[in-house]
């Protein structure tokens, strides 16, 4: 009898269990979905709720005024030119604050109205008006247009975020003050601006005038730092480990240990930077040359793991044909290993850097947190960081700050996005070499 | 045969062992120049790793321990004066799958002649390129194709790539190792009549498992078993009259 014939499969006992097989997909295709479902859940809820406090934080309250500059109050006495010092004291608010008191039309005896309206100023705007009259003395006595940032508490008024039904005594502005707010914006004097000074000021105890200057560029710095050290001596021992050592006792234990460094919690990191790079070498705390390497050593195991592993994944074939027209070892591994497992490489290096970028816990530990109210020029220069920033700011209880700190958030995502973007088209370059 | 036969390379008991496993029992064995020689047994008998001393390419592979002696023109090839790199130029290879570097058909040939130093300038490497394609049956297949990737040729043209990509380097001796095995029909007698062709020019030795092709293609014809060479001799003699039992069986489709 012929076997395969329709009758005898036919008569076969047969359980394949086909329902029970459809349901069992279906069950792990639910699993799935549910899964992602919680996911992309949370995921929306954490950039929605950083987006909708952040948002605001790109924009300033900013007013703009005619102000006189006063000589009977600059320099009353008219010795300016023989004591540069009156023109470095002389009292600048006030200036201002009359201006906007005349904008109002406030007297000048209204003493309580006047305190209140130097609430509604930044104090950084004394500070503008002096930077402008030193630059140029010849403009006392005449009026000039100025535009200064208002004071915290408007701008987070201004832009909704306090509750202004409440009781006058329970929140931070009066109710002349929003009386007054409001008669500036129909004017058109009191306005919402794009707040470039998120990006250039440096530290300060005013919300207003803080920024993510100095962080920025310690972040910049650090990056440098890391790809600069990490990548070249990264791949060189991927390279070595993987291509050129001997498989023995010793590179397992070298292997093994890697492996071991790159599941180190950070703020071991820190600790040896403190011994090795401040107290060993007596580089300068808070440093970002002391941040970078001290990221640069979180970085190595990572970008050397996910070289070794892109060199392996480099077909033996290429290999034998490299070797077999005649090739060196050392051509093999340049001009045909190591191009084709440059996007691995590259997408090692982009989750190395991604995670230093985002690093604060060794980054304190060296000193990093700290109010520093000058641009770092060289990698000596203390510095922070964005993610420090944002810790700081965190730490901080004023309202405006809290914006600010979702902001940087924002920043900082940002930073993260442009990284991985440029990653993406990089990949995307070498592999079209396919 | 006739006296003008030269023996082009020859392996004096060659032993192979990849680590303690011995793969070759001592082979001695003649290529001959300007012939084809093809090593048939089934497999796992050590044709390969015979193959891959004739052009030293078990060194890369840790483990393989090689002793004997092999020469290429009377010249020990294991002879610690012997540079490798300039051994491969002289005898070259092709992979049992096809195995394009994933650059451009121009490049895939011009890589072997540049890291050599055989073009002085560009237009003489064209030339060499050139050449080396038509030589190989496929310039006219992808003279308009030069700059696409090699991996988007089909598979016969890859292998016929990576025929033209060893001889760019003027070997005196070519090495196949199953060069049609991923190829079809088609693309297989393609091939098979290149390496007739080729046969004027240079040596080759091709390990194949299709008997017919190594009737097809070789002048002579060397029988491997367990790592043990059986019988050796002229095709002819050999698929139709050997003098080995085992030979018998293998080509008649008994075993292997
Ligand atoms: N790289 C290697 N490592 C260890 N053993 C190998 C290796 N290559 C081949 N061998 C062994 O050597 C013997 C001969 O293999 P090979 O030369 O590939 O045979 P063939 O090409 O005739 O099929 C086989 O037993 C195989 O298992
Ligand atoms: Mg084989």
């Amino acid at each position: 009898m012929n076997c395969f014939s329709k009758s005898y499969l036919k008569s076969l006992p047969r359980d394949i269990r086909l329902k029970q097989r459809y349901r069992a997909e279906k069950r792990f295709r639910a699993y799935g979905y549910t899964a992602i479902g919680i996911g992309v859940f949370f995921l929306t809820a954490l950039l929605w709720s950083i987006f909708s406090q952040g948002y605001t934080a790109f924009w300033q309250t900013s007013i703009t005024l005619p102000v006189k500059l006063d000589v009977a109050v600059i320099d009353p006495q008219n010795r300016r030119d023989k004591n540069p010092q009156i023109l470095i004291t002389a009292n600048y608010p006030v200036l201002i604050r009359n201006a906007l008191a005349e904008k109002l039309g406030i007297a000048i005896d209204d003493y309580i109205g006047l305190r209140e309206l130097n609430h509604m100023i930044s104090p950084s705007a004394g500070i503008k008006l002096r930077k402008m009259v030193l630059d140029n003395p010849q403009i006392i006595g005449s009026t000039q247009s100025l535009t200064v940032l208002a004071g915290a508490d408007i701008d987070s008024a201004f832009k909704g975020k306090i509750n202004l039904t409440v009781s006058e005594i329970s929140r931070k502005i009066s109710n002349r003050q929003i009386k007054w707010m409001y008669k500036l914006a129909a004017e058109g004097s009191l306005y919402k601006a794009f707040n470039t000074g998120l990006f250039i000021f440096a530290s300060s105890s005013r919300p207003e005038t803080s920024g993510l200057g100095v962080a920025l560029i310690g972040s910049f710095y650090m990056i440098l730092i890391v790809l600069m050290f990490s990548l070249p001596i990264g791949v060189a021992t991927a390279i070595y480990l993987e291509e050129y050592a001997r498989k023995n006792r010793f590179t397992d234990l070298i292997e093994i240990n890697i492996n071991n460094l790159a599941a180190v919690p950070s703020i071991v990191f820190g600790l040896l930077g403190v011994s090795v790079f401040i107290n060993f070498f007596g580089l300068p705390r808070s440093s970002s040359l002391v941040g970078g390497l001290v990221l640069t050593l979180m970085t190595l195991p990572i970008i050397i793991i996910a070289t070794r592993s892109a060199l392996r994944a480099v077909p033996i074939s290429i290999r034998s044909a490299a070797l077999g027209v005649g090739a060196s070892k050392i051509q093999m591994v340049f001009q045909h290993v190591l191009p084709l497992a440059a996007p691995g490489i590259l997408t090692g290096t982009v989750i190395g850097l991604t995670r230093a970028l985002g690093e604060t816990a060794p980054l304190l530990l060296i000193g990093m947190v700290a109010f520093i109210a000058n641009y770092p020029r060289t990698l000596m220069d203390p510095a922070t960081a964005l993610p420090v920033q944002i810790y700081m700011w965190a730490n901080e209880s004023e309202r405006a700050f809290i914006e600010r700190t979702s902001g940087a958030i924002i920043v900082l995502l940002m930073f993260l996005a442009v990284i991985n973007t440029i990653a993406v088209l990089l990949r995307r370059r070498f592999e079209q070499h396919r | 045969m006739s006296s003008e036969l030269k023996i082009k390379m020859c392996g004096l008991d060659v032993k192979v062992s990849y680590g303690k496993k011995r793969a070759l029992h001592g082979i001695t064995l003649n290529i001959l120049e300007n012939k084809v020689t093809a090593l048939i047994g089934p497999s796992g008998c050590g044709k390969s790793t015979f193959l891959r001393c004739l052009n030293r390419m078990n060194d890369t592979i840790e483990g393989a321990l090689v002793t004997g002696k092999i020469l290429l023109d009377e010249e020990d090839i294991y002879d610690s004066s012997v540079d490798v790199v300039e051994l491969r130029a002289r005898v070259g290879m092709v992979f049992q799958k096809p195995n394009p570097f994933p650059k451009s058909v121009y490049e895939n040939v011009a890589y072997g002649p540049r890291i050599h130093g055989l073009a002085k300038s560009r237009v003489a490497l064209n030339e060499i390129v050139e050449q080396s394609l038509v030589k190989a049956g496929l310039f006219s297949e992808v003279k308009d194709r030069l700059h696409d990737v090699g991996t988007s040729l089909s598979g016969g043209q890859q292998q016929r790539l990576c025929i033209a990509r060893a001889i760019a380097v003027s070997p005196e001796v070519i090495l196949m190792d199953e060069p049609c095995s991923a190829l079809d029909p088609i693309a297989t007698a393609k091939i098979e009549e290149l390496i007739d062709d080729l046969r004027r020019n240079y040596t080759i030795a091709i390990v194949t498992h299709s008997m017919q092709q190594a009737a097809r293609v070789s002048q002579f014809t060397a029988m491997f078993h367990l790592g043990n060479l059986v019988e050796v001799g002229t095709t002819d003699t050999i698929f139709t009259s050997p003098q080995e039992r085992r030979t018998q069986d293998y080509i008649t489709g008994r075993f292997g």
